[in-house]
């Protein structure tokens, strides 16, 4: 399969003297995360599949210093985020989709003010455009009439309102779209966010992404949908926390739309 | 006639105001020990924001049945405040219902306040049974107990206090009563008092009159110890409150200067740093971790707290049994920062260090480390505070002046530094994917 992947690099753009219609930023988990490079290589699928001109940084992109932001390391942060600019503006780019909403969001709102500014989007946001001008269609094949639940990422949510995109992505696979107790700007966190994801909780009575889990478990859906590598871990593991493997899986909105194409 | 009650309702009327005026004087003076920051942009946009959210309590209703009580008792207040403006100058001048010489306009304003104060009285005490009856999980979390705890409820004693006695004023007013119009509920609370002489009733209506008079300048005067001072802050708190998008933290100026010069090949490293003009080097101090390292915008926050606690009933962390309670940064910091304004006060007007500060004092590691920065708790509050701004500004003073984050973060920055992924994986290895 990964012989069909088509993934240029800027740097082969710019050898070549072109320069791609949109830059997708990978990010870390996206590169480096066993199950996010499942989701990464199936938005790639559906970049290939719609023919979108697209290229990556490869080797030369970094961490965007969000964990770091959130945890309080201000300086790292910037020192990620200026180098970053600087690889970007140098490759004059101008448009920028990940599969990330921490990326999304630190690039979107915290790059401007040091010198670099993109028209971002969120990789549902890009499908979804992509489904509008009629480059990519999208079939419910084996999730038509399936129960999808989507479990907000507060980094898109709440964080940037962006909440029907990915919906809409969803209902475009003919499937049942079912809403949690908590969802949209009510949406509970998978627990990952500032930083969480890198430490062990603070001492509690109970995980963050066990509680999401259950809360997803009661509209007992086929599928939990995710739009963020890290939710999707933390879901991930609160189904196996509740012993519900068999029933429920958790996938991204990219490998649901690339899996209804059979790609 | 004797102008002796005249004389000892403007004694009233004037220190009530004025001990008012004096207390809002220290208020700002608190909220000004905050660092200053530039918030005059985008009028247009906050005027918007804070009459949606504050004059129209858009944020309110998100919550149904406490949204539609709060929005009586909010109306309620309001209007029947402008009843007090005849008070005064009733109380100053030696007049009766000044403005029923307005006739029939008189009747349907009066109509409406009686209305309104019986809605207010029945709200108020649906709202004393949610919190000591029902017993609301939000307003019995441990930041809750003591002088919180009461406070809410004196709060609720004294406006069903007040409704009560200007309900009762009109009830035994004689000659309201006689007109038979605009006492649409005091009508039936006027049977309570029959038999009573005239002269009784008279000293029935003085009397509920003189304690509701004063029992609205003592409540003024409440507010400014209690959680009750979001009735004026909520205004400026939303107008201030922040435009940017929920996800979006600043970027701290002192740390791009350095940033910056860091990054420039053309910078001499060993070269003195530029003398300030003022001849005085001053030492940026990165994060908080007292209320004078907040903005003032953030203690503003603090004050206009009412305790409500939506954020931490909102907030994952507090729901999965950890001690972050966003509602308790608040308290901490105001409780924090009047104890700084109290040291200021008793040493004339300069803080004496007092050994104690809002880390470590107040507000604790584990609370901080706890935080998942999921912005529910923004999103919550019904009068735009941020609590998410302080825990971040406490993060990043642990971790950039005392380098004080625990183990797994250090480990996940070194990496970045050092491969530039939280993992410690190699940059070079970054396209891997596409082959594997």
């Amino acid at each position: 399969m990964s012989e069909l992947l088509k993934v240029p690099t800027m740097a082969e753009y710019m050898a070549q003297g072109k320069q791609p219609d949109v830059l997708f930023w990978v990010g870390c988990a996206g590169s480096f995360d066993d199950r996010a490079k499942k989701i990464t290589k199936a938005f790639v699928k559906l970049l290939n599949k719609a023919n979108v001109d697209f290229a990556v940084l490869g080797t030369e992109e970094s961490c965007t210093g969000d964990p770091a932001k959130r945890a309080g390391n201000e300086f790292l942060f910037q020192m990620q985020a200026v180098t970053n600019i600087e690889v970007l503006n140098d490759y004059e780019v101008k448009k920028i989709v990940t599969a990330c909403p921490h990326c999304f969001n630190t690039i979107k709102n915290e790059y401007p003010e040091l010198g670099g500014n993109y028209e971002v989007m969120h990789h549902t946001q890009f499908l979804k455009s992509l489904l509008d001008e009629g480059k990519l269609t999208i079939e419910g094949g084996q999730f038509k009439g399936k129960r999808i639940t989507f479990h907000d990422p507060c980094y898109l949510g709440r964080a940037n309102n962006v909440y029907e995109a990915p919906r809409d992505l969803i209902r475009k696979l003919e499937a049942e779209l079912v809403e949690m107790k908590n969802c949209k700007s009510k949406g509970l966190c998978c627990g990952a966010g500032g930083a969480q994801m890198f430490k062990d909780a603070e001492k509690g009575d109970k995980e963050v992404n066990v509680a999401r889990t259950e809360q997803a478990i009661e509209v007992k859906p086929d599928i939990i949908a995710a739009g963020c590598p890290f939710c999707n871990t933390m879901m991930t593991d609160g189904v196996k926390a509740k012993d519900k493997e068999a029933d429920v899986e958790v996938m991204d909105i990219a490998e649901l739309i690339a899996n209804a194409q059979d790609l | 006639m004797s102008i002796i009650p005249n004389i000892l309702f403007a004694i009233i009327l004037i220190a009530g105001i004025g001990y008012f005026t004096k207390n809002v004087k220290k208020l700002i003076r608190n909220i000004n020990l905050g660092r200053d920051i530039d918030v005059s942009d985008n009028k247009p946009q906050r005027w918007k924001n804070m009459a949606r959210i504050a004059l129209g309590q858009s944020k309110m209703v998100s919550r149904p049945i406490a949204g539609f009580l709060h929005i009586i008792v909010y109306v309620g207040f309001v209007i029947i405040n402008i009843e007090v403006l005849e008070i005064i100058i009733d109380g100053l001048f030696g007049t009766h219902r000044i403005f029923s010489a307005t006739g029939i306009i008189y009747s349907c304003l009066i109509g409406t306040f009686e209305i309104l104060a019986f809605l207010v009285f029945v709200a108020v005490i649906i709202f004393w049974i949610r919190r000591n009856v029902i017993k609301l999980q939000r307003f019995w979390k441990s930041e809750m107990k003591g002088w919180p705890k009461s406070d809410g409820n004196i709060i609720l004693y004294f406006e069903m206090v007040l409704m009560t006695l200007f309900l009762v004023m009109n009830a035994t007013d004689v000659q309201f009563q006689a007109m038979h119009s605009g006492n649409v509920i005091s009508q039936f609370i006027t049977p309570l008092f029959s038999g009573l002489s005239d002269g009784t009733l008279h000293m029935i209506e003085r009397t509920a009159w003189w304690l509701h008079i004063t029992g609205i300048l003592i409540f003024l005067n409440y507010l400014y110890f209690s959680k009750h001072l979001h009735i004026l802050l909520a205004f400026p708190n939303t107008y201030y409150g922040s435009l940017k998008p929920k996800g979006e933290l600043d970027n701290l100026e002192a740390v791009t200067k350095e940033v910056k010069m860091m990054m420039d090949p053309n910078i001499d490293p060993f070269a003195a740093p530029p003398e300030d003009e003022s001849g005085e080097e001053e030492v940026a101090k990165f994060g908080a971790s007292d209320v004078q390292d907040l903005s003032w915008v953030q203690l503003l926050n603090a004050y206009t707290c009412t305790e409500c606690g939506r954020c931490t009933s909102e907030c994952p962390a507090n729901q999965t049994g950890k001690k972050l309670s966003p509602r308790k940064i608040m308290m901490d910091t105001r409780d924090r920062l009047e104890e700084v304004g109290k040291n200021i006060d008793a040493n004339n007007g300069v803080f004496n260090d007092d050994g104690k500060q809002l880390f470590g004092d107040y507000i604790t590691n584990e609370e901080l480390w706890a935080c998942t920065s999921c912005n529910a708790c923004v999103e919550a509050c019904p009068v735009s505070i941020n609590p998410l701004s302080i825990i971040i500004d406490m993060r990043r003073y642990l971790v950039m002046e005392q380098s004080a984050a625990p183990v797994e973060l250090n480990n996940m920055m070194t990496n970045i530094e050092n491969n530039g992924a939280p993992w410690p994986y190699n940059q070079m290895d970054r396209l891997n994917w596409k082959d594997e």
